[in-house]
């Protein structure tokens, strides 16, 4: 078992779910720019979904994030809420993608202009880190730096471990959410075919 | 026709249909106007220069947005885009074009509303000036980009600020950095490096947008 942070005592044990909710929500952008290129790169349809899903799932995650952040801000440092949040930018950013997804009618084009906006924002991730930080926000407390992880031996392990169930805990919710996604299509298609 | 020439056309048809209809540029003047009227009434009369200085930024992206809302109505209207995605041109000369063509709207209504910024409210130095040059080339060519992609759906108007906005947070860090910090240089570079980033992927994506 993880020891108590001496400083933070019990409240610091929310940063083994925050933070690799945080880093799941990352890497779900990530993997959905990726299929966003794949779907311009190659032209193939199932990417568009693909992508889509992906991104879904990094937004539930990311509003995960802004709560499980609100909850350790609250018992830290006894506010609900810091501007030093870099997740905010990006959801707001990603809420704008549904709203663009749902206001274009399937099609070709929804996948490509969809597939450029996920590609943005893959790019304004670390843009808008600098910007974060060069607003002088140095409240967030940063614990790898380029020294490596600033903790403890079993606290990694513990971190590692977490982290490793979060982003498995993703990845079915994203098989599950493309295949239920993949059936409706299906479905649709059938149904047509009957009409 | 070489690329830039195409690039040249294409803007200059943008500030000859400006000229000739007048649709744009003084509804951005008075908009920016109007704005700066109402921040003057908004703010407490103790408030601190630097509280002006981020509702100028306010004002330059909501600027801004009334220009690029605008900017491929023509295009849409008479099918104008669909010609010129079919001539024998680069697809991103079209978005250089009118990013260049945004560009000459926003620094005219700057050019309004930057003097009458230091008369309302606070003198603006040298790098606050360089910091809303730069930031004017970021959000004009993501702006032309997402503007584009915005007209082809429901909801156009609506959508753009809404796609817009979240990616105008960094040049408002930037821009407001510039303008208060006692080290602008480092907020300078940062909008500089904004500008290429994002320049490079709005001109690498923007034939993904506009073909069907």
């Amino acid at each position: 078992m993880a020891p108590e942070d001496a400083d933070q005592g019990i409240s610091q044990r929310i940063f083994y779910i925050h933070v690799p909710i945080a880093l799941t929500a990352y890497f779900c952008f990530g993997l959905g720019a990726w299929k966003a290129l794949r779907l311009l790169w190659l032209g193939e349809e199932r990417y568009d979904l693909e992508s889509y899903v992906a991104i879904h799932q990094g937004t539930i995650f990311g509003a995960l994030t802004l709560l499980t952040g609100s909850i350790w801000a609250k018992a830290s440092w006894s506010v609900w809420w810091t501007w030093s949040s870099r997740q905010l930018v990006l959801f707001l950013f990603y809420c704008a993608y549904f709203m663009l997804r749902f206001s274009i009618e399937e099609g070709p084009r929804r996948a490509r202009s969809c597939a450029v906006y996920a590609l943005f924002g893959v790019v304004l991730i670390p843009i808008s880190f600098l910007a974060i930080r060069l607003a002088s926000d140095f409240v967030h407390p940063v614990v790898f730096n380029l020294d490596g992880p600033q903790m403890s031996g079993t606290m990694f392990v513990t971190f590692c471990v977490s982290w490793a169930a979060v982003t498995s805990l993703a990845y079915v919710l994203y098989r599950i959410e493309l295949l239920g996604k993949r059936i409706d299509v299906g479905l649709r298609e059938l149904r047509e075919a009957l009409q | 026709m070489s690329y830039a020439a195409d690039v040249a056309a294409l803007a200059r048809k943008d500030l000859k249909v400006e000229l000739r209809t007048r649709d744009t540029l003084p509804a951005m003047l008075l908009f920016v106007l109007a704005t700066l009227v109402v921040f003057h009434f908004a703010l407490p009369t103790n408030a601190a220069d630097d509280a002006a200085y981020g509702l100028l930024w306010v004002a330059i992206v909501f600027t801004a947005l009334v220009g690029l809302t605008r900017a491929w109505v023509p295009e849409h209207e008479h099918g104008v885009l669909d010609g010129l995605v079919l001539a024998p041109c680069d697809r991103s000369a079209i978005w250089l074009g009118k990013t260049l063509a945004t560009l000459a709207f926003l620094a005219a209504a700057q050019v309004v509303a930057l003097p009458a910024f230091a008369l309302f409210f606070a003198p603006l130095g040298a790098p606050a000036i360089a910091g809303v040059l730069l930031a004017d080339v970021g959000i004009c060519a993501v702006g032309s980009l997402l503007a584009a992609m915005a007209a082809a759906t429901r909801s156009r108007e609506v959508l753009l600020p809404l796609l817009l906005l979240p990616l105008a947070i960094p040049l408002v860090v930037g821009g407001v950095g510039s303008a208060v910090s006692s080290e602008p240089s480092r907020y300078l570079l940062f909008l500089g490096l904004y500008d290429a980033v994002f320049a490079v992927l709005s001109w690498a994506s923007f034939e993904y947008v506009v073909t069907e």
